[in-house]
């Protein structure tokens, strides 16, 4: 137990207060100190930092509206369209809360894309912050869920049809395929049994999970230390620090980031409410208007696609066909040519790639490419949890990297917003080209990452934060 | 760390407990998992459906639902029986060869993949992810398909297409052609679905 700590009995009635707790709970006033005013951050932060806090806000949103929601919300495939249309149009201000849990879902991929490009851009996820970036991707993956299930609710046809198409990836899986799609819908075809576990499921388990998660990113994102747009360590052993070990380089969390993120609040705030006001539907990509039609499993709507933050994925399960596998093999033939004709490894170690590549490549051969078009769509979110070692530049910010790594990344983000555009758009032979160079190059990007981010002479990283007073 | 020497007996009845607690954890998430299979309910709805089919023209196309899915009655046009055979080069399981006892029944592996020549009776949900593809009869160049297009269904959701007997055309993302349910013909114009063994 910690030292039950006396107090003069002079002292104001607040600090006597204060002190009963303190006694009494002394890990809230640690965790306070830890967590608020003694966490040190970077004093240089740009604009890009904004988006961490900004994604809890909006998990915040999240869960109070979806807490109202729930109370008018009827999980049942006869009423729930109807329901949604109630809370619209008969529970007082049910539109508004409605629509702030709609906006939200794509204002929380648009802030967690930012705060995950930030992380690009200056390594974030570079040593030691692996585990940050894991959780944070692991929290990407549970985001994804939890958007995916939440779209079934209003039960209107993209709802249905979108979770359709979903839970027959599953299907794809060889052998156990089949089932797992049964044992995900709990019947033959998307129904009322699927409607009320998406419920469940969205309500409770994956929100439980994802605020987990959310604690973990942020205890070891504390523990380690935020990463700034220097990538220079602030509170390593050679860095600067006053005579009580506090870093030169940082400023305490409390009250310095908390009141310069109400800026930032305050800003995303006028869009956010901008949107949920003046544009709910943000032109169909929002809230995509065959979804106002109830759910008909007889008739497929003639464009389905689901809703934007999905799409780059999307894209890149439709560019996996027959012809496309041939390109797949092609690429694990010279991957795998490559690896034993330069590599520096042992001859057992070759011998491993030329067998594994062969299996592989009979695998990609007598699967069907529908199965393999999962894979790809899969692998590129799981992709990411590897990119701490993926990366293999010597220095961690983009500012210090080769100037023509900013390209690089330009044309990262140009080629995820193609395959984003061709996701919304119905299926035609240029799309399907193009967006077949968009996976590869997508894939490529990660994949050699660990030989052209060496590539290059870096610039000379400074000692200290580049930061000027204002 | 103590200084205490380990205790193996005490160390293997720790580890001993601890895979009993796991067996009886495990066992404990049997009933959980099982609960997301299918109900008795939902096992039992599969019943067959009967269609009346005399008031159904050349050309046109009913569906009715079956175990909740869209199966689709079509009856073909001369023009449009004609030209299966010629497509056969372009598709990629002409003669319904890949799992027939999954997508095609004995009595209609045939040219039409049918009972009768011009009724075609699919189950109207594309193998691919199981979208409903949308009925394109008409022929010629229209957007999403080819200039030479002779009919048949577009799958909105991943662009597969299939030709008039529910056959996918190569290299489209379905591996498969259209399902051919169980089906029967009770009388000239009476068909039943989900069934073909009551005659």
């Amino acid at each position: 137990m910690a030292e039950f700590k006396e107090i003069s009995p002079n002292a104001s009635a607040g600090a006597k207060l204060t002190n009963w707790f303190e006694n009494r709970f002394p890990t809230a006033f640690d965790a306070y100190r830890v967590h608020m005013s003694e966490y040190y951050a970077p004093k240089n932060f740009n604009f890009w930092y904004i988006f961490g806090s900004l994604a809890l806000l909006v998990l915040v949103i999240q869960i109070v509206t979806g807490i109202f929601l729930v109370m008018h919300y009827k999980p049942d495939a006869a009423k729930a369209f109807e329901s949604v249309e109630y809370i619209m149009r008969d529970v007082p201000w049910g539109w508004l809360i409605r629509y702030m849990h709609s906006t939200g879902a794509s204002a929380f991929f648009i802030v967690v894309y930012l705060h995950m490009f930030r992380g690009l851009l200056y390594g974030s996820y570079r040593k030691p912050r692996e585990l940050v970036w894991i959780f944070g991707c692991a929290i990407f993956l549970a985001l994804m869920a939890e958007a995916f299930m939440g779209y079934l609710l209003p039960w209107g046809q993209m709802s249905y049809w979108g979770a359709q198409v979903i839970v027959n990836l599953f299907a794809a899986i060889p052998f156990v395929g089949p089932d797992l799609a049964l044992l995900i819908r709990g019947d033959y075809v998307v129904g009322d049994a699927t409607l009320n576990r998406f419920f469940s499921f969205h309500v409770i388990a994956v929100p439980l999970v994802l605020l987990g998660l959310v604690v973990a990113h942020l205890l070891a994102l504390h523990d380690v230390g935020s990463n700034n747009p220097d990538g220079i360590e602030i509170k390593g052993p050679n860095a600067p620090k006053d005579a009580k070990g506090k870093p030169l380089d940082g400023i305490p969390f409390h009250p310095y980031y908390t009141v310069h993120d109400i800026l930032g609040v305050c800003l995303f705030l006028m869009a956010f409410t901008a949107v949920v006001f003046f544009a709910p539907e943000a032109g169909g990509y929002f809230l995509e208007y065959n979804n106002f039609i109830p759910a008909d499993p007889l008739v497929t709507p003639a464009h389905i696609a689901p809703v934007w933050y999905f799409t780059p994925f999307y894209s890149m399960l439709r560019a996996i066909t027959t012809e496309m596998m041939y390109a797949l093999i092609a690429c694990v033939v010279l991957a795998a040519a490559f690896g034993v004709l330069k590599g520096r490894m042992p001859a057992i170690f070759k011998g491993i790639i030329v067998v594994a590549a062969a299996v592989g490549v009979l695998l990609m051969l007598s699967i069907d490419a529908k199965f393999w078009g999962v894979v790809v769509m899969g692998g590129a979110v799981i992709i990411l949890f590897f990119l701490p070692w993926l990366d293999c530049s010597p220095v961690k910010s983009i500012r210090y990297r080769p100037s023509w790594h900013k390209y690089v990344y330009a044309v990262f983000v140009v080629n995820f917003v193609i395959l984003a555009y061709l996701g919304v758009q119905a299926p035609s032979p240029i799309g399907e080209r193009v967006s077949q160079v968009g996976t590869l190059f997508y894939f490529g990007f990660f994949l050699l990452m660990p030989w052209w981010s060496r590539l290059g002479e870096p610039k000379q990283v400074p000692d200290r934060v580049t930061f000027a007073a204002h | 760390m103590s200084d205490t020497p380990i205790d193996s007996s005490k160390r293997t009845w720790l580890i001993a407990t601890g895979c009993a607690g796991a067996v009886g954890g495990v066992a404990t998430a049997v009933p959980f998992v099982s609960t997301f299979q299918p109900s008795e309910k939902a096992k039992a709805a599969g019943a067959a459906v009967e269609v009346d089919i005399s008031e159904l023209k050349p050309g046109e196309r009913v569906t009715v639902e079956w175990r909740g899915k869209p199966v689709w009655i079509i009856k073909r046009t001369p023009e449009q029986l004609a030209e299966l055979p010629k497509i056969d080069p372009q598709l990629a399981d002409p003669q319904s060869k890949r799992k027939p006892d999954e997508f095609t029944p004995p009595y209609a592996r045939n040219v039409h993949r049918s009972i009768k020549p011009e009724i075609l009776v699919a189950v109207g949900i594309c193998p691919h992810l199981g979208c409903s593809p949308t009925e394109k009869f008409a022929m010629g160049a229209q957007p999403s398909l080819p200039d030479d297009w002779k009919g048949g269904f577009l799958c909105p959701c991943h662009g597969s297409t299939f030709d008039m007997a529910g056959r996918v055309y190569k290299n489209k993302p379905s591996p498969d052609n259209l399902e051919v349910p169980p089906h029967v013909y009770l009388s000239d114009t009476r068909l039943l679905i989900g069934d073909d063994k009551k005659a």
